[in-house]
């Protein structure tokens, strides 16, 4: 329980900067509802278009939303220019603006078309214009309803703002999506608390607002709208000025490794002399992209994962002359510095329990195949659809009996539980050593390698001193010191450690 | 018609000797007083707010004295000024009704069924009132209703519409004497029976 409260405590800038990303999502979506509720309750074809729209909208999963103005603000950057931001708070702000289009719209819409028609003919009866009409009669009647919409918009928009952690705006999900990684179940609990919190402050004093206005009590409106207004003042100053120019920002995707690597690469820097942020739980796919653009400046990346991502290659030419490859290939196209290799790998192999694997006879791939039909293999939700998995199933003639995908962390468990014979397991992973599985070998080398790279955006390719900071790093982590550090991140109960944790004492392991 | 809420599909109506459709319309419906059968409160606006609303349009602010004379007219309470339509009664409403239609000095009157959702002692009172500042004020009013004994009561003149077209046009005395058609006759007969009825109860005590 204290622990849990320690972490709310560190979470003020996640809170403030949560705040500003939600309200002014809302703020964005009221402005553009309330002039197309005015216009669609002038003309049933707008009124159907614009709802119809924005209840498709809201059938687009949330994640999928903020992931899709990765991609729309790339291809924007022709008419805008190479500096609009496609990561971030912008595309964060456009998906939940979207999202809280809906309940905005359908209640100003539904208000106007509630009004009472012979209220309405007076207004007219007694000479207002259109424009009177609008101000002193259809707006004050409709606000207690379109209050009641922007209520339900904040509630839905604070819920899932903490998904903008993954397109890389710091949000309450960054404590969540961490905990969820390293299953850590405090940080879970303390994101899921905080932006509860948030969301029941919200719906309360937005509740005050809308009774205020229904009741027409100017004390009790305007008390709410102040705690409100100055809600959000603290948080545009929380947030303000805690990052600039000068901050260093560290990806990392959405596993314990690469939580690890990034508090590594921070803590280097910090005794550099650098001012460092990280970007936690980013999807893998916009990984890249943003060091690309430079809206990410330091990231972690594997030679496997951009030989067929980014340069949409599937042959395997092995590992020295893939590595070089990519190297010229960034410098070249993207203007990425690969700074060097890290020394370990993190490659897709297949891994079966000790006992399994002798009661089979399994010790290599080519083995599996004889008795594949047989067997129940598990996968990470992307496996069976990586050119990975149809290299091996070519080169070994693998038939399976049945294919399963499991979120990395329960791939162990049903593999431990029998759910499945054998599991696509990353080499680097530090339960393989703690359940002492087998890897299968691979003769014949269908599996292409997965160096880790330490990348660098082009802001800071040519950067010395950042360079000096890092070259440690190059080549000193082994996969065994690796497989060690994620171990004790994922770990439950005794030992276990957070990421920052693992990578002081993997610095300490590799003598930094 | 007269104010243009509704616009004619033949025929032309003069407001003094201009077509009503080439009038400004905002300006001209200020310039008419209208009574409403909803009566047509504005339920955020105070009473108050309510009698000043048509001059606020025009851009004049009504005066609190003034707002007093005219509930005073309609024989409500000055007081009533600052409280909201929902805490008055339906009658009190209606005159609240009326006192707005006034307000603006207007040059025209027009009540469309103003005592239909009104109980019967209501709204012979608030008939009476009416045409007693009718006579007061010097206005020209137009009141459409559905009830003869109303419009013979109350009006100098009676004009009877059917399906749209107009088939009488009388004053109270002429109809009650056979005048005016077959329409308008079978219409005066309703009360005319009714009274009566009632009289012949009056004179037979069984």
């Amino acid at each position: 329980m204290s622990e849990i409260i320690d972490i709310l405590l560190g979470l003020g800038d996640k809170f403030a900067s949560h705040i500003v990303l939600a309200a002014s999502a809302i703020g964005l979506g009221i402005l553009v509802a309330l002039p197309l509720a005015i216009w669609a309750s002038r003309s049933p074809a707008v009124s159907r278009l614009a709802l119809g729209f924005a209840s498709l909208v809201q059938t687009i999963p949330a994640l999928a939303l903020l992931a899709l103005f990765f991609p729309i603000l790339l291809s924007l950057r022709t008419v805008f220019g190479e500096d609009l931001p496609t990561l971030g708070f912008l595309p964060a702000l456009l998906a939940l603006a979207l999202y809280a289009l809906l309940p905005i719209l359908r209640n100003a819409v539904t208000a106007q078309a509630n009004l009472d028609q012979q209220i309405l003919e007076a207004a007219d009866g007694v000479g207002m214009t259109s424009w009177q009409k609008l101000r002193l009669v259809e707006a004050p009647l409709a606000a207690p309803f379109i209050m009641a919409g922007i209520r339900t918009a904040s509630v839905w928009t604070i819920g899932a703002a903490t998904l903008a952690t993954t397109i890389g705006q710091p949000s309450l999900g960054d404590p969540i999506f961490a905990g969820l990684q390293t299953q850590n179940w405090a940080l879970v609990v303390a994101g899921c608390i905080a932006s509860a919190g948030l969301a029941l402050a919200a719906d309360a004093l937005l509740g005050m607002i809308e009774r205020g206005i229904a009741s027409r009590r100017k004390w009790q409106w305007g008390a709410g709208l102040t705690a409100v207004i100055l809600g959000l003042c603290a948080a545009f100053i929380a947030q303000g000025g805690s990052e600039d120019d000068e901050t260093i920002i560290i990806a990392s995707k959405q596993f314990s490794e690469q939580y690890i690597l990034a508090q590594l690469i921070g803590s280097q820097l910090e005794q550099a002399g650098y001012t460092v942020a990280y970007r936690d739980g980013l999807g893998s796919a916009v990984v890249h992209s943003a060091v690309a653009s430079s809206n990410i400046d330091i990231s972690v990346d594997y030679t496997g994962t951009i030989w067929t991502n980014e340069l949409g290659r599937i042959d395997n030419p092995g590992r020295e002359e893939m590595y070089d490859t990519i190297v010229d290939w960034e410098r070249e196209t993207t203007g990425v510095r690969v700074l060097g290799r890290l020394g370990f790998e993190n490659a897709y192999a297949f891994a079966m329990r000790a006992d399994r694997s002798a009661a089979l006879g399994i010790t290599s791939l080519e083995d599996m195949a004889a008795v594949a039909p047989q067997l129940t293999l598990g996968g990470d939700p992307e496996f069976f659809e990586r050119p990975e998995w149809i290299a091996v199933r070519e080169a070994y003639g693998l038939r399976v009996g049945e294919t399963r995908n499991f979120s990395p962390t329960f791939m162990y468990n049903a593999l431990k539980s029998g759910e499945a014979d054998a599991i696509s397991a990353y080499t680097s992973d530090g339960r393989i050593a703690a359940d002492k599985l087998v890897v299968l070998e691979d003769p014949r080398e269908a599996l292409p390698s997965y160096d880790a790279m330490l990348m660098l955006s082009p802001r800071i390719a040519d950067d010395k001193a950042i360079a000096a900071a890092l070259r440690p790093l190059i080549g000193a982590i082994s996969v065994e010191a690796m497989r060690e550090a994620n171990f004790a991140v994922d770990r439950e109960g005794e030992g276990k450690l957070t990421p920052k944790e693992a990578a002081r004492e993997l610095a300490r392991k590799i003598g930094l | 018609m007269v104010n243009t809420l509704v616009t004619p599909t033949a025929g032309r109506v003069l407001f003094g000797d201009d077509d009503v459709t080439t009038l400004p319309q905002a300006k001209l419906r200020r310039r008419v007083g209208y009574v409403f059968q909803g009566i047509g409160l504005f339920p955020h606006f105070t009473v108050g707010e309510n009698i000043a609303v048509g001059p606020r349009l025009a851009g004049e602010q009504l005066q609190g004295e003034r707002i007093a004379e005219l509930l005073a007219l309609v024989e409500l309470d000055p007081d009533m000024a600052s409280r909201l339509p929902d805490e008055l009664s339906g009658g009190q409403r209606q005159r609240v009704g009326v006192a707005r239609a006034l307000a603006g000095d207007p040059e025209l009157l027009i009540m469309d069924e103003p005592f239909g959702a009104l109980d019967p002692i209501t709204r012979d009172a608030l008939g009476e009132k009416v045409r007693e500042l009718h006579a007061r004020l010097g206005l020209t009013t137009i009141m459409v209703t559905h009830d003869m004994a109303e419009a013979l009561l109350l009006a100098d003149r009676v004009l009877v519409m059917d399906q749209g077209d107009l088939v009488a046009d009388e004053t109270p005395r002429a109809l009650l004497n056979g005048h005016g058609g077959k329409i308008a006759q079978g219409l005066v007969a309703v009360p005319r029976e009714q009274a009566e009825r009632l009289a012949s109860m009056e004179d037979d005590p069984t």
